[in-house]
């Protein structure tokens, strides 16, 4: 009842939008012309998305980067559990035979040594099959990643939907292996280590051009910096900032999955 | 030009929107969420906003459709209401 009262009211409230695509829109007369008009003479990007977005709009994209990083963080927070119960039965396999051994209660457990592997309590062998055509997709995948990240100056894509791409890389590589060979490669420490990095990428990027006494995040600073001229410095410092909101994006995203696929005790799971 | 077309796939992401809230089974709706954010996707890149469209495609029908999966798998698959 109140859903459709609110649902009503929404669609009451968007008859007075501007029609799609309405030449005399605010938005076409004001605001559109000077993007398409300068964008190219300003930034030297021919993609206008992705110049307005992490360039004349630079705050709006840091605090998207900031709020995946909090919303990364408020998912730990709430859902991770550090207490935890360890199985009776426990797998190993004798890496060098192949052999799995099944150790119950009170057996002896084998060190944390190179010969042996824990896997899951609920293992299954997995498919040949699945594993070596991951292996083969995965490194296309994850160039089409940094490809999206770098050409979004020219196409459609920037940091978002590449660092978005690359979590899927490393998500599929957890699926088709295990959640632990998955962890043992890129633990959770590593995964907050990339996310406040990108984070820092971003806002210190804007802290340097504070410090070398332009405005926060105005990217002519690379001018100034190295022998740019001013557009394609602008250029380059969109680079920057798309990968760093990409390797936020990629880290926030494994990060959900681990904790997801394992019930917050980032061991072992799907 | 295409409003056929238009009017298909917008009947296809009202479909899916429905169903996806009325189904018993958990995994469907993930899976039929998937599907939406695709129609979705060819929405946005029908009215000229491939950026959105892009975003789409890889955010709404690719990771959080594996994470409702990964989700789910943790809980009962069926709901009780």
């Amino acid at each position: 009842m109140l859903t459709v009262f609110l649902g009503g009211l929404l669609i009451y409230g968007s008859f007075d939008f501007p029609l799609w695509g309405d030449p005399a829109a605010p938005a076409s007369i004001h605001v559109s012309p000077y993007y398409i008009e300068n964008t190219l003479k300003d930034t030297s990007v021919p993609n206008i998305v992705t110049a307005v977005l992490a360039d004349y709009r630079g705050y709006d994209t840091m605090f998207e980067t900031v709020v995946i990083f909090a919303a990364g963080i408020a998912c730990l927070f709430l859902l991770r559990t550090y207490k935890t119960v360890e199985p009776d039965i426990q797998l190993y396999r004798h890496i060098p035979t192949g052999i799995t051994l099944r150790i119950e209660k009170g057996g002896k457990f084998p060190a944390d040594s190179r010969y042996f592997e824990r896997l899951d309590s609920a293992w299954v062998p997995y498919g040949l099959i699945v594993k070596t055509t991951c292996r083969l997709v995965i490194p296309f995948i994850q160039i089409f990643a940094l490809y999206v990240i770098a050409h979004g100056h020219y196409s459609p894509g920037g940091g978002f939907q590449g660092g978005v791409i690359m979590g899927a890389s490393l998500v599929l590589f957890a699926i088709a292996f295990d959640l632990r060979s998955a962890i043992r490669r890129m633990g959770e420490r590593v995964i907050m280590l990339l996310a406040t990095l990108g984070v820092g990428i971003y806002a210190g990027f804007g802290i340097l051009s504070m410090l070398l006494e332009k405005n926060y995040l105005d990217y002519s600073v690379l001018a100034n910096l190295f022998a740019f001229d001013p557009a394609s410095a602008h250029s380059h410092g969109i680079l920057i900032v798309e990968i760093g909101v990409g390797i936020v994006v990629m880290a926030v995203m494994v990060l959900l999955y681990y904790i997801l696929a394992s019930a917050g005790k980032n061991d072992e799971g799907l | 030009m295409n409003w056929q077309i238009e009017l298909i796939i917008l009947a296809i992401v009202i479909i899916c929107g429905i169903s996806a809230l009325s189904v018993k089974d958990l995994l469907s709706a993930a899976i039929l969420f998937g599907a939406y954010s695709f129609m979705m996707c060819l929405l946005w890149a029908i009215m000229g906003a491939v950026d959105v469209a892009f975003t789409e495609a890889s955010v709404g029908a690719g990771v959080s459709t594996v994470l409702f999966v990964a989700a789910v798998y943790q809980t009962s698959r069926r709901t009780k209401d």
